[in-house]
């Protein structure tokens, strides 16, 4: 891309080419004020706020008013934003935009960090001079997520291009016209997109805001806000955690360019308050009733002290997972998963490193040119990724735009110039699916049909090396997709549990060779850390206590129950004489082990989770950690595991360790990291209150707490703004400007990297490793119908469940049989069923978009994770 | 040179014996205070009786002291109160900053100066210490009325300057 230079009011900057004037200006930290430009959504030109003056030529004198936004940086020379008719015209039209806009700021949750309340500032405007009425609006209930408050409308459409443009959205339109134009649905409902949390964010001013936060509120200057990575999948989306007072208050977008660039999904938004729900352990239990710390802490020394196995859990960080590690040794550490999915997660990281295909970032996503989905549920799995490919697929449309002559920031301009064209996306899955609307092809196929079909797929491109598959009929068709592709994407994982269909979807990009990318996606959040630490799964755990290797067990922060079928989770409770349990959340599992000691939450500690990517991100202490609830490494390290007095100090002997994770020690600076003015800080000033109940030093409220592991402090004084090194980004505020907008000034560009790079770092390079030939998995034997897990992007797994918010929100859960499987087994529509001998919960529905010889119950809701497997379903006694 | 002007000094104050002193006794006689007086600070209510406070926090903001906590609650009707109201009298330094910044007229200050405790923790007072039951200096003054959140008894329309809810499925123009 060229670069331009332009001259704006005297001083010359280099834009770049293609851009529009107002990013270009919003970039190099020149103020216009604009309310419809969003970086993401592009310009439409609706607000006239953004109003500058251009002049064609040094011989100019007298210039014209253009919008910045909807004007490209090619056409302008010379530009002035402070020329006193250009500011007299922002000023008349702030002044049109807040005739109608009510007296409620007070009462205004937005306030604060509300981007119409500093473009008013900004623009100058204090005066009401229109004397007639305010127009009025009724509310509607737009359901547990997101409140309405309709009066304060400015009409800018950022909420409908969001969400009907950008996330496909159907519920959520425009509707009356001139002054009275309306945004909601066409009556009360929940909005049923899993992003609408984003119009929250999105929206610049408080029409539509997050409506936990507003049940338990404090103002944007009152929150310390601590940068966090969403542990609800393994996408690894950055976050900012707010709280006040030591509680979680909300959760909002952290802007990353290469993944979430500027929206998170609901379950990420909603779902890390699980930490502040009454799942959580807050207190010692022995044998499951509650003990006192000195009592559970001396029985699991003992414990642990008779020779016990460690069992790593794909939620836990990285550092409390290697401390285990150090602490039971390689050899007896295990993933506390079923041993299908520890080989299943393990082997992707083989397939990653051998290459030759690239990691896709989220980024990369977007512009891919072709893109074949293997088996999973995006929307469902991983949220934020669907949202990506809803980009990915007006690949083409721009492209035809482009050739057409139309900038690519004129959205709607590139949408009506694209003719609708899409990219092709390819979707192989076993139900329907809600990408449905913009793929080339949507292939409903049960499990081992998604398998056989990549496998043809590969097949057609000259794959070798496999026994020869049954040709699909349309395999030939998306291999010529693929070829033809510049950009060809592979997206793949562990939605189903199906170990063919991750080989399937490596021997293609094997085939397409250096120009294909691929996404490979674990189950959770730090599911690869836990595959690169290694260690088997669950059933080996059991087999190595029953041959008498170890007598005990450590579970950290897992619940077995949820990760593997329940019988094997048995087996190891039965071989283990003791088990210790360590966790932020009452589970059976805590309930079952002979002692659970409370650990703290991701948002109590800091820790490292490593993506899909294999991008190490460090997420930081958003809340002091408690004494009655240590990070689980502290724990392990009183166990004997090291002796560690900071986090740091573990890091420094993981890489030692293991130096080819030498990398996590860059994911973020270490705690003795200062700046000119100190540590860099969690507060916003001014931070009210901070003196309101200090007594004189009395009480523990008034003193500040300590972060010993993160290089972020609890207290008002400290370093802010731009120069922040990006993973310690606390707050997008600049002088005069408080609202997640401002994120612009701290990006190289408008939907590029963060200024100083992109947190987080990358642990897995393609190509520095050969790949290993397949261990073949061994099939299911056995009878019943195999289980197709539902997953929803409100439900999630075991974290985000426990979440009051998204729960209100959770779909009832589910158990689909195809009519005619039905009827062979006598099952009606609504018939109670058990499965696999024990009850569940959802009562049959059927529905003909099922596969035959399956059964899909919603994940979660009776059966847990597990190897692809065969459920007997059958009714209820 | 050595000249007069100490007289002259001298004679000056000397006069001072001759007119009527403006010290006054207190606490045996209180000083007459104006009612915009800054001292104690009070919470008050609107005419209706209700509590004027919407906890939206700028009284807290602009406390060059810090010295004022409050946590916003929403009560069942939709108004927002605050749950708890904090106001530190050790700390306060009676600026009336937070009355100046005050968008409902509930955070008043009131000619009562009279805060000496015996123990500092006495001086932080809560919410039913500062709540009182009038209007205080601004009479008549109902938030409600001017904001456009609809509360029971105010619908969307009633506010003052606000013209009927727009209806959505009118034909008209």
């Amino acid at each position: 891309m060229t670069k331009k230079k332009i001259e704006i009011d005297g001083r010359v900057i280099e834009a770049k080419d293609g851009e529009d004037l107002l990013s270009a200006c919003l970039t190099h930290g020149i103020d216009v004020p604009y309310f419809c430009w969003h970086g993401a959504l592009g310009s439409v030109g609706a607000c006239r706020q953004c109003a500058v003056k251009v002049y064609d030529g040094p011989d100019d004198k007298e210039g014209r008013i253009v919008m910045s936004c909807m004007t490209p940086v090619a056409d302008v020379e010379r530009v002035s934003v402070s020329d006193p008719e250009a500011v007299a015209f922002r000023a008349q039209v702030i002044e049109w935009l807040m005739v109608n806009h009510p007296h409620d700021c007070p009462v205004c949750e937005e306030a604060g960090s509300c981007h119409l309340q500093d473009m008013t500032v900004a623009t100058g405007h204090i005066d009401r001079r229109y004397k007639f009425t305010k127009r009025t609006h009724r509310n509607q209930d737009l359901g547990p997520l997101v409140t309405h408050e309709m009066n304060r409308c400015i009409a800018c459409y950022r909420c409908t291009r969001f969400y009907r443009d950008y996330a496909g959205g159907r519920d959520l339109d425009a509707f009356g016209a001139h002054d009275n134009v309306y945004f909601g649905r066409a009556e009360d409902g929940p909005l049923e997109s899993p992003f609408a949390g984003n119009l929250a964010e999105v929206c610049p001013t408080g029409v539509f805001n997050d409506k936990g936060w507003s049940r338990d509120y404090a103002r944007k200057w009152d929150m310390r806000a601590t940068p966090s990575i969403c542990p609800h999948c393994s996408l690894g989306c950055n976050i900012l955690v707010d709280q006040r007072d030591g509680r979680v208050k909300r959760v909002q977008n952290r802007y990353h360019g290469a993944l979430n660039g500027y929206f998170i999904c609901d379950r990420g938004r909603y779902g890390p308050l699980h930490v502040v729900s009454e799942h959580r352990l807050r207190q010692p239990l022995i044998d499951g009733m509650p003990a006192s710390e000195h009592d559970a802490a001396s029985a699991a020394h003992a414990i642990v002290a008779e020779g016990a196995i460690g069992i790593g859990s794909p939620r836990a960080s990285l550092e409390a997972n290697y401390a285990l590690q150090r602490l039971v040794g390689p050899e007896r550490f295990f993933a506390g998963v079923s041993d299908l999915e520890s080989n299943l997660v393990r082997r992707i990281v083989e397939i990653l490193r051998a290459g030759p295909a690239k990691i896709a970032s989220l980024h990369e996503v977007e512009h891919a040119d072709a893109v074949l989905v293997l088996g999973e549920n995006l929307t469902g799995t991983a949220p934020r990724l669907a949202l990506a490919l809803r980009q990915t697929a007006r690949g083409a449309e721009r492209e035809l735009a482009a050739q057409k002559g139309v900038h690519a920031f004129l959205d709607p301009a590139v949408r009506t110039a694209g003719e609708g064209r899409r990219s092709p996306i390819v979707l192989a899955t076993p139900l329907p699916d809600a990408l449905d609307d913009l793929a080339a092809l949507s292939l409903r196929l049960d499990p081992q049909g998604v398998a056989a079909f990549g496998g043809s797929v590969a097949s057609a491109l000259g794959a070798g090396g496999v026994e020869e598959v049954e040709e699909h009929s349309e395999a030939a068709r998306v291999a010529e997709i693929l070829v033809n592709a510049e950009r060809p994407l592979i997206v793949a994982g562990c939605a189903l549990m199906s170990a063919e269909i991750i080989e399937a979807a490596a021997r293609i990009v094997a085939a397409l060779g250096a120009k294909a990318r691929i996404v490979l996606l674990a189950p959770e959040a730090n599911s690869i850390g836990l595959a690169l630490l290694g260690g088997d799964g669950l059933d080996s755990a059991a087999a190595l206590l029953k041959r008498g290797g170890a007598k005990t067990a450590i579970v950290l922060e897992n619940d077995l129950f949820d990760r593997a079928p329940r019988a094997s989770v048995e087996r190891l409770f039965a071989a283990a004489k003791g088990v210790v349990a360590l966790d932020s959340m009452a589970n059976e599992t805590t309930a079952r082990a002979a002692v659970a000691l409370p650990v703290a939450p991701f948002t109590e500690a800091t820790g490292t989770f490593v993506n899909y990517e294999g991008r190490a991100q460090r997420f930081f202490a958003a809340v002091a950690p408690q004494e009655s609830a240590p990070a689980s490494w502290r724990r392990l390290d009183a166990f004997g595991a090291g002796d560690w007095h900071g986090l740091d100090a573990l890091i420094g002997d993981l890489i030692v360790e293991r130096p080819d994770l030498v990398a996590v020690a860059d994911a973020a600076p270490g705690e003795d990291f200062g700046m000119a003015d100190g540590k860099v800080t969690r507060a916003p000033r001014p931070y009210t209150g901070r003196t309101a109940d200090d007594r004189a030093g009395q009480f523990a409220d008034a003193v500040i707490p300590v972060d010993q592991d993160g290089p972020l402090t609890f207290g008002i004084k400290g370093a802010r703004g731009t120069a922040v090194p990006t993973p310690l980004i606390t707050s997008y505020k600049t002088s005069g400007l408080h609202s997640a907008n401002n994120v612009t000034r701290f990006l190289e560009e408008v939907g590029g990297p963060l200024r100083g790079g992109d947190p987080g770092a990358l642990l897995i390079k393609p190509g520095e490793a050969s790949l290993p030939d397949a261990v073949s998995q061994r099939g299911e034997a056995g009878e019943g119908l195999w289980l197709i897990p539902l997953h929803d992007a409100f439900t999630g797994g075991e974290l985000s469940r426990a979440s009051a918010l998204l729960a209100a929100r959770r779909p009832a859960p589910r158990l689909l049989l195809h009519p005619d499987d039905a009827a062979l087994h006598g099952f009606r529509d609504g018939a109670a069923v058990q499965v696999d001998g024990k009850p569940c919960a959802p009562v049959v529905t059927l529905d003909a978009t099922v596969p035959r010889g399956t059964v899909v119950i919603s994940a979660g809701s009776c059966q847990p994770r597990g190897p692809l497997r065969r459920v007997k379903v059958e009714a209820a006694p | 040179m050595i000249g007069f002007g100490w007289l002259e000094a001298l004679l000056r104050v000397g006069r001072k014996l001759f007119v009527k002193p403006e010290t006054q006794l207190y606490p045996e006689v209180k000083p007459k205070l104006y009612p915009r007086a800054r001292g104690r600070i009070v919470l008050t209510r609107d005419p209706d009786g209700q509590e004027r406070c919407v906890a939206c926090n700028l009284c807290a903001t602009v406390c060059p002291v810090g010295c004022i906590d409050l946590s916003k609650a929403v009560a069942d009707d939709g108004r927002w109160y605050p749950e708890h109201f904090r106001v530190n009298f050790a700390r306060c330094i009676f600026c009336g900053f937070c009355e100046d910044a005050c968008p409902t007229a509930a955070i008043q200050l009131t000619p009562d100066y009279e805060l000496s405790e015996w123990r500092r923790d006495a001086l932080v007072y809560e919410k039913h210490d500062l709540l009182i039951s009038g209007e205080g200096k601004v009479r008549g003054y109902r938030y409600w009325s001017f904001a456009g959140k609809a509360i029971p008894g105010k619908d969307k329309g009633e506010a003052e300057h606000e013209a009927p809810p727009v209806n959505l499925k009118g034909l008209l123009p």
